[in-house]
């Protein structure tokens, strides 16, 4: 005769009730957790999108997303020419704003070279930038279709292509245009400024400048003999893929991830504190019926399992539900959510041990209870 | 007439609590015993020792001093002699409360069957045993009943039939009809003379209800902590 199941049975709608409570809970430290993963795959999705194995960038700095990155343009040649090195491309990467759809967006705009490494592959939708002016493919994330028609700077791109998943560190939806657009926006100076600098006899900057040069290696090339080869040329540095990856979860998402990280630990505690909270009082309210099954012969173990397995089953409904919850909201948050499973098998095992804990303060006080507390009034 | 047997023994029972100026004496030094068939009471004012002495007899309290046999196996003296004092009371010992103390959770039967589940036998044969009980205790038609839609009287019954799940020789009940009206705490007192009798048990009761004086077959006396007198054969 299972009293644990049977006392839910009785009590079922408050069961359910307080599960319901709990699984909201659960879905706050299940959302907490997507996000944290969110933001760690968000930062690593641009690094990733290119497929490179080498990224160059200007010496002494950790761009270009750590750090402000400028290289001249022509680097593509000659890291193309490297002995390992089968591909390569520039980009740009700049955050920039843009109004359509009656607001204003902001985008993280990435300059590629069409046809080249960097260029987005993985399309959901529609085709690759084909022209080398006024092309766009979008990250389905900023509200645009195929088609669609949006003012960049001084000039106006058509939607080619969708992809999906493709944003910055800060979740902004990335922009693929072509490399000479992006440059322009980017680098040249709007004509009233330009005509203010020439009055003054400064010279104009080039504008075949790019953020980073990125190299996709031979099969069997080793990376390390590439970057430690342009780093040689003292005007540029370069980091593997893996290198770039680390630089942006240890120091650009790295606060944020902490931050997450800490509310993340604090709302574990504050779960454990209510979990305990609600056993106790559960136990508290059958203090009397306790003491009964302790007068009529009831061994430890049978208390003991009641408390225990009612513990355990509303962790276990409440997580269920919470998980449920989350699985189905987690569209709606405005930046990615990402839940893998050993996440939600982790958060399983810690509300079990949460339970057992919490257990322990109702086990105490079921097990000190007078079984001559069952007679009398 | 064969003699029957002593259910309950005692002699020189002492229990107090507290130390010092805040020492009492709960029972000094208090000796009875109780056949198989007799309902007794346990009478006294408040504070008098009563629920003290059942709860020594029901093996809840330990007694400071004196010895105890119980349906024939001596369970204390100076000391308990057995170490597990809750499967001594599934063995030998049945209670029965002032408000029935019924599980909510379990429905009549179940609530009956329990102490049979828990004295080790199968769920089927526990309720099988269980029903018959609570048919013998004439709340058959109720088996499936929560206890929350039992009226007292009903519930006083199951409470009995849990009582006797595990065939207890000794019944120990504390204020047993105060919870009922006096027509309906007559049919308890009726039903406990006739278990007695027919299952060769003992009652021990502790009682404030003057009403059922007169269903005991001995009354015991109790005044600060000791026996004073006793009425009845």
């Amino acid at each position: 005769m299972n009293l644990a199941f049977r006392d839910v049975r009785h009590n079922l709608f408050r069961f359910l009730l307080t599960c319901l409570g709990l699984s909201l809970l659960m879905a706050v430290v299940l959302s907490m957790i997507g996000i944290y993963n969110g933001l760690v795959v968000d930062a690593l999705t641009i690094v990733r999108a290119p497929d490179a194995d080498v990224w160059v960038v200007e010496a002494r700095t950790q761009g270009p997303f750590a750090e402000a990155s400028r290289i001249p343009g022509d680097t593509r040649d000659a890291i193309a020419r490297l002995h390992g090195v089968e591909e390569a491309g520039s980009l740009t990467y700049q955050t920039a704003e843009a109004t359509f759809g009656g607001r204003t967006h902001r985008l993280y705009l990435v300059g590629v070279e069409p046809g080249r490494l960097g260029a987005p592959s993985d399309l959901a939708a529609g085709r690759p930038i084909g022209r080398s002016h006024h092309e766009i493919v979008a990250d389905v994330g900023a509200g645009l279709a195929l088609g669609d028609r949006i003012p960049l700077g001084r000039d106006t791109f058509e939607v080619v292509g969708l992809v999906r998943d493709q944003v910055n560190s800060g979740g902004d939806p990335a922009i693929y245009l072509p490399l000479r657009d992006a440059q322009r926006l980017q680098f040249e100076l709007a004509p009233p400024a330009a005509r203010v600098q020439i009055a003054r006899g400064a010279a104009i900057e080039g504008k075949n400048t790019v953020n980073a040069v990125v190299a996709r290696l031979a099969p069997g090339a080793s990376a390390e003999a590439v970057v430690e080869t342009v780093r040689r040329w003292k005007h540029l540095a370069a980091l593997t893929e893996a290198e770039q990856e680390h630089l942006l979860t240890a120091s650009v998402v790295d606060r944020a991830r902490r931050q997450i990280g800490l509310f993340m630990g604090i709302l574990l505690a504050v779960s454990a504190v209510v979990i305990a909270l609600i056993i106790y009082t559960m136990t508290m309210e059958k203090l009397r019926q306790i003491a009964t099954l302790k007068l009529i012969g009831a061994p430890d173990r049978t208390i003991v399992g009641l408390i225990v397995q009612q513990s355990l089953a509303l962790g276990g409904v409440g997580w269920a539900f919470g998980l449920i919850l989350v699985m189905l909201i987690k569209d709606v948050f405005p930046r990615r959510v990402v839940l893998e499973p050993v996440n939600a098998l982790a958060l399983a095992g810690i509300v079990f041990v949460v339970c057992i804990a919490a257990s322990g303060l109702g086990v105490r006080a079921a097990l000190r209870v007078d079984p001559a507390t069952a007679l009398g009034g | 007439m064969a003699p029957r047997d002593t259910l309950v023994e005692i002699s020189g029972i002492s229990k107090h609590f507290g130390e010092g100026e805040a020492r009492v004496d709960a029972l000094r030094e208090v000796g009875l015993s109780v056949a198989a068939g007799e309902v007794v009471a346990l009478l006294g004012p408040s504070g008098s020792g009563k629920t003290t002495l059942l709860n020594v007899i029901g093996c809840i309290l330990d007694p400071d001093a004196g010895r105890m046999v119980l349906d024939g196996e001596t369970v204390f003296d100076g000391r308990w002699l057995r170490g597990n004092l809750r499967r001594l009371r599934l063995d030998k010992i049945g209670f029965i409360f002032q408000f029935h103390n019924l599980l909510p959770f379990l429905d009549a039967t179940d609530n009956v069957a329990l102490v049979l589940h828990l004295a080790g036998h199968d769920g089927a044969t526990a309720r099988r045993r269980a029903v018959e009980l609570l048919d013998y205790l004439e709340v058959g038609n109720r088996k499936d009943a929560m206890p929350a839609k039992l009226s007292g009287g009903e519930a006083q019954r199951v409470a009995i039939a849990r009582a006797l799940a595990n065939s207890p020789r000794i019944i120990l009940a504390d204020e047993p009809t105060a919870a009922l009206d006096s027509h309906r705490a007559g049919i308890v007192m009726d039903l406990l003379r006739r278990l007695a009798a027919e299952q060769d048990a003992c009652i021990i009761a502790v009682t404030h209800d003057e009403k059922i004086y007169d269903r005991f077959d001995r009354i015991f006396h109790l005044r600060d902590g000791r026996l004073e007198s006793q009425e009845g054969a």
